[in-house]
């Protein structure tokens, strides 16, 4: 456990994996447990990535001081089907990755504009019409965050976005 | 019985009954049904019918926080899951081992807002320990021996387990329980890390103004626990104080205890933690009714922390040394370590601070002015304590002064004799919780200590306790007044007693023979000695009305917000100090 007494009051962001029994109910566990503890959830994504021995993994971006973010890993090891509490943020280096899929509707300049941006970014594009493009970008949240800003003027109309998954980087597993 | 013969409802009986549970708690309905008739046609476990669910689930707290063994409840879906909430809230926040089993709609109508359909797991999610649906009859045994070990284990808690009804009626296969396998996530730490237990040694043998703080897990852990913490204290010879809810841990009597710390606590026991340098807490959760002021709790202390939840460790006070584990387990480690290291305490230092636990303990905090017209409630409390010493006594509370004043002046000498409603605070509690630990402890005898307004709330019960010849004593200390906001609006509301007043009382003399119970009552202090022991002497239900002063408040008081050394000894200091802003936002 990090001592939170040598630790400084500052909000911080951490990425936590959290991985659970597969059953009914978790999920709301999980997510009640931040909403009736007043824990801030920036993104929280769910699958199951053992069918076999029905385990889940939560991914979950939070913020707090260093005693809120110790408690509320605490808090997730308490609940029954809770296997594992990773805190990748301390636990180590670790990839961070999300995705999206990015709706600009446009002609013209800007259309031609948006693709440039997209091959700069990577972003494929995943469906279009004479009028519109759905580009479908991964990376890092403030790579995404970028892109969206910049197809804010080309014609920018809908986003949906995958919230963070993360892996701990390096051969060990959760 | 064959087991492919079984239905639902059986099935659950024979899981119950191989848990060894003995006694159930509840009240019937549409969908128990099954569970109902099941009961009719056995006599392994006896079911005590309540006069309301709240009821139940308070009743199963007081059997189990007084034998240690599991609290069982039996409620039908919709209002009678609804009605166990409270209790549920209740024994999760005082860690108190109860099952719950809710009836609920057939699987096939879950979702449709069938007739008392209600979201039970939804509900109850944030006011258990964990919860289950059983969809299918050949998950029922294993879900009920899992939940046993769930409600046991680690912090103990409520569990609900909720029943469809043809789950109850299906045909199943009953698997007895798997003493040996583990949980597959669920897996609770007892034994501390070894050098943990080498620093914790250290710091405890240097102390020079060292302090044992104990609570509930002490409890929690079992009888073993309390008598290895008496052990290591005696062996120590260091000063120990007590929470509300770990009262009974520790000798009431014994001359190392200082009293109960804390809002209501006393003045040595809370100036020893605000000066102390090392605090050995023993399963207690640092609560804000016991730390006050978290800036100044303590500013100058060492603190060690013993406590089986993790999330108890740094969650209100960042301690220095945080020993994860079970009470009983990390005692027996921490004093082997002592013995075999052949540790001795600081006799000289110990000494000079037993000297000025004296001087504090000379201010005689709870001292009260008597008088020889009116009866003090403190005064009732002490005849009440002195009239039963020699008994075998079980003390319920409801919740208000009459609580604090029962934790300030009665005497528990050994642990689970003491029910109250510490986390929740839940007016209600006493009278069923007073009934459970009856039913649990047939020949004893068990007091509800309450006042007038809380007493109303679960009154019902009356009629629980006269069906079983439950001879519970209900001591009402009636101030005619919600004493405890009373308070609180005459030290923080100008004394505008807005709504604290309990106008149409009824005469709780009749109202107990009106459920066939015996009604007393003293108004004098002349009287209160004859009425107390003809309440001893009764052998049925009786409510004794204490008629005592209106205007008596609690002290000590800590006021919300403030510290450790900025207590209310009497009615003189309460103009002097003015509550804080911050303070009085706090409840
Ligand atoms: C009107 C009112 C006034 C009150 N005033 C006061 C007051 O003045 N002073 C006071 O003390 N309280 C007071 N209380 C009670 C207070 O609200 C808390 O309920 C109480 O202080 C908590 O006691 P505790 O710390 O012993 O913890 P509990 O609630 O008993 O919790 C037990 C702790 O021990 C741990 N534990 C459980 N089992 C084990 C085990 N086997 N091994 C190790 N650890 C274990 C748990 O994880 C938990 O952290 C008041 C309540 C009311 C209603
Ligand atoms: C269910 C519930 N409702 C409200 C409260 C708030 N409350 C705390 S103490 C109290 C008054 C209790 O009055 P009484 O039972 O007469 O006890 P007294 O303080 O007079 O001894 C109230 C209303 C509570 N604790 N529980
Ligand atoms: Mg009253």
């Amino acid at each position: 456990m990090a001592d939170p007494k040598k630790l400084p009051s500052v909000i911080e962001k951490h990425t936590i994996a959290v991985l659970v029994a597969n059953e009914a109910g978790v999920l709301a566990r999980v997510i009640g447990l931040f909403s009736g503890r007043g824990y801030n959830i920036e993104s929280l994504t769910v699958a199951e990535v053992d069918a076999e021995k029905a385990q889940s993994r939560i991914t979950i971006v939070t913020s707090g001081t260093t005693q809120i973010i110790e408690q509320i890993k605490a808090q997730l090891r308490r609940l029954v089907p809770v296997f594992k509490v990773s805190d990748l943020t301390i636990d180590g280096p670790a990839v961070e990755r999300e995705m999206a899929l990015i709706k600009v509707v446009s002609t013209g300049d800007k259309r031609v504009e948006s693709l440039r941006i997209a091959d700069i970014f990577r972003a494929g594009v995943v469906d279009s019409t004479n009028k519109s493009f759905v580009f479908e970008i991964t990376g890092a949240t403030e790579k995404i965050n970028a892109f969206i800003k910049l197809m804010e003027p080309l014609g920018l109309k809908d986003v949906s976005r995958t919230g963070v998954v993360a892996i701990a980087r390096g051969e060990k597993p959760l | 019985m064959k087991n492919a013969q079984m239905n639902g409802a059986e099935i659950l009986l024979k899981a119950l009954t191989d848990q060894g549970v003995e006694v159930v708690f509840g009240y019937p309905g549409g969908a128990v049904l099954p569970i109902y008739d099941a009961l009719f046609q056995q006599k392994a476990i006896r079911h005590i019918l309540v006069r309301q669910e709240g009821g139940a689930v308070h009743a199963a707290e007081g059997y189990a926080r007084s034998t240690g063994k599991v609290g069982v409840v039996l409620v039908t879906s919709g209002p009678g899951a609804t009605n166990a909430v409270t209790g549920l809230t209740d024994a999760l926040m005082d860690s108190i081992p109860v099952i719950c089993l809710t009836g609920q709609v057939p699987t096939h109508l879950i979702g449709n807002d069938a007739f008392q359909e209600a979201d039970t797991t939804g509900i109850t999610r944030p006011c258990t320990k964990h919860n289950y649906l059983v969809k299918d009859v050949n998950d029922l045994s294993r879900v009920v021996h899992e939940a046993f070990y769930v409600a046991t284990t680690g912090r103990p808690g409520p569990v609900v387990i909720d029943l469809p009804k043809d789950v109850l009626q299906n045909k199943g296969i009953y698997k007895g329980a798997a003493a040996s396998e583990e949980h597959r996530s669920y897996r609770p730490q007892v034994r501390a890390e070894a050098d943990a237990i080498d620093q914790a040694v250290e710091l405890i043998a240097n102390a020079k103004r060292p302090i044992f703080y104990t609570g509930g897990g002490v409890i929690n852990s079992g009888n073993v626990a309390s008598k290895l913490l008496t052990e290591f204290v005696k062996l120590t010879g260091y000063p120990i104080t007590n929470t509300l809810m770990g009262l009974g841990a520790y000798p009431g009597s014994d001359p190392q205890f200082i009293g109960m710390l804390g809002m209501h606590g006393t003045y040595e026991a809370n100036l020893a933690m605000y000066n102390c340098d090392v605090m050995i807490n023993v399963g207690a959760r640092f609560d804000d009714r016991v730390t006050g002021k978290i800036a100044e709790f303590s500013p100058k202390s060492k603190k060690i922390h013993i406590d089986i939840d993790p999330s108890s460790i740094n969650k209100n006070v960042l301690v220095d040394l945080p020993l994860v584990g079970d009470v009983a387990t990390v005692l027996r480690q921490i004093m082997k370590r002592w013995k075999d290291g052949g540790h001795k305490t600081d006799k000289k230092a110990l000494a000079a601070w037993w000297k000025q636990i004296a001087l504090w303990r000379a201010r005689d905090c709870l001292s009260y002015e008597q008088s020889k017209k009116i009866i003090k409630p403190q005064y009732a409390l002490q005849r009440l304590q002195e009239l039963t010493k020699h008994r075998d006594t079980y003390i319920t509370t409801e919740v208000g002064q009459h609580q604090m004043w029962a934790a300030q002046f009665l005497k528990f000498e050994s642990p689970r004799h003491w029910m109250t409603s510490g986390g929740l605070g839940t007016m209600g509690y006493g009278l069923p919780a007073a009934i459970g630990a009856q039913v649990a402890h047939p020949k004893a005898l068990v007091i509800d200590v309450a006042g007038e307004a809380s007493i109303m709330m679960n009154i019902q019960e009356l009629s629980t306790a006269r069906q079983y010849r439950l001879p519970v004593k209900v001591f009402i200390l009636n101030n005619q007044y919600m004493g405890m906001v009373r308070q609180w609006q005459e030290l923080l509301h100008g004394s505008r007693y807005s709504e604290s007043y309990m106008e149409s009382l009824p005469d709780f003399v009749k109202l107990a023979e009106s459920f066939g119970g015996v009604g007393l009552r003293a108004t004098k202090p002349e009287e209160l000695d004859g009425v107390i022991e003809q309440m001893l002497a009764t052998d049925n239900f009786v409510i004794a009305d204490i008629m005592v002063d209106q205007t008596e408040n609690v002290f000590p008081m800590i006021p919300s917000g403030a510290a450790h050394y900025d207590m209310l000894l009497g009615p003189a200091d309460k103009a002097a100090r003015p509550v804080s802003e911050e303070g009085m936002v706090l409840v």
